[in-house]
């Protein structure tokens, strides 16, 4: 089975990458981009079948090893 | 000959260059990113460094600066660019030179001396090194993993577009002489009309005997004599 996760910075943790891609394309003059937060994405292949225990493994990847959780968020996409 | 050495925030090998340029009597100036209009120059030098702390991709937000669309203009008139290091990235980066450059195979950021072979020297930069095509540059860089489809390298080695091709002292070109898994060994390409040369090592950094060595001198000095 194959799952994403998306991890990103939390709302108020400074992102400066985020703030220099954003003011690029303001530069090359995309007026209507506000903001932007830059963030990981993981495609994670599991030997594993059942959906529920899948993501119960892509959860505690995601905490021990993938996001750092003091300033990172994760989500997991089940498709 | 008139040279313009564009500086990005985050550029650290721009006044070594300029100690270069002076060396060789060539006038320059700097050039700040944030303007929009080149002086005229007979050369443009992007030089190395980590211009915008090398976010989203090595290069890739230097190569949106306002400075960069008056550079296109100079290369479309046949106008000589030289693109170092993370000029070389930023070059690619900008379309004006194909391909990509990936991190090092090895994932380690490379300081060392490597040997080169000059594989064209019927450009204006490697005019110089026709008694001498095999040389040793310095090599500074974690992104210098060139990568292109096979269309790409065909083109690059039929026409004769590869500057540089790293190797061993004696000049042998392989796997074992490759530093970071480069395809083709490339250190260095040229664009079509052969004005463009974007090249991982650093020529600026050798030329003075007493500080390191001469290798870089010829590229300089054959600028001259071609202009």
């Amino acid at each position: 089975m194959k799952i994403s996760a998306t991890i990103i910075l939390k709302k108020d943790v400074l992102d400066p990458q985020g703030k220099v891609v954003s003011q690029t394309l303001k530069n090359m003059g995309y007026k209507s981009v506000v903001n932007i937060r830059q963030g990981k994405y993981f495609e994670i292949e599991l030997n594993e079948s059942d959906k529920k225990k899948a993501k119960k493994v892509v959860e505690e990847i995601s905490k021990k090893l993938l996001a750092n959780t003091v300033i990172e968020n994760y989500t997991i996409n089940l498709d | 000959m008139k040279s313009s050495v564009i500086v990005f925030p985050g550029s650290n090998c721009d006044r070594d260059v300029v100690v270069a340029l002076k060396k060789f009597k060539i006038e320059n100036q700097m050039v700040w990113h944030d303007n929009s209009t080149l002086p005229k120059s007979d050369l443009v030098i992007l030089p190395g460094g980590f211009s915008y702390g090398d976010y989203l991709r090595a290069g890739c937000i230097a190569s949106k600066s306002p400075i960069i669309e008056d550079i296109i203009k100079h290369a479309k008139k046949g106008g000589l660019i030289l693109g170092i290091c993370n000029g070389f990235q930023i070059l690619i980066e900008t379309g004006l030179l194909p391909g990509v450059l990936l991190r090092n195979k090895k994932l380690r950021f490379l300081s060392k001396n490597v040997y080169l072979k000059v594989t064209n020297l019927e450009n204006k930069f490697c005019i110089n090194y026709k008694n001498n095509n095999i040389i040793k540059l310095p090599i500074a860089h974690n992104e210098g993993n060139y990568f292109a489809n096979d269309k790409i390298l065909k083109n690059l080695e039929d026409n004769n577009l590869i500057a540089f091709k790293y190797c061993s002292n004696k000049g042998d070109i392989n796997t074992e002489n490759n530093p970071n898994g480069s395809s083709n060994n490339i250190a260095g390409i040229l664009n079509d009309t052969k004005n463009i040369l974007g090249m991982m090592p650093h020529p600026e950094r050798l030329i003075d005997p007493i500080l390191s060595g001469t290798d870089g001198s010829f590229m300089f000095e054959g600028l001259l004599k071609s202009y």
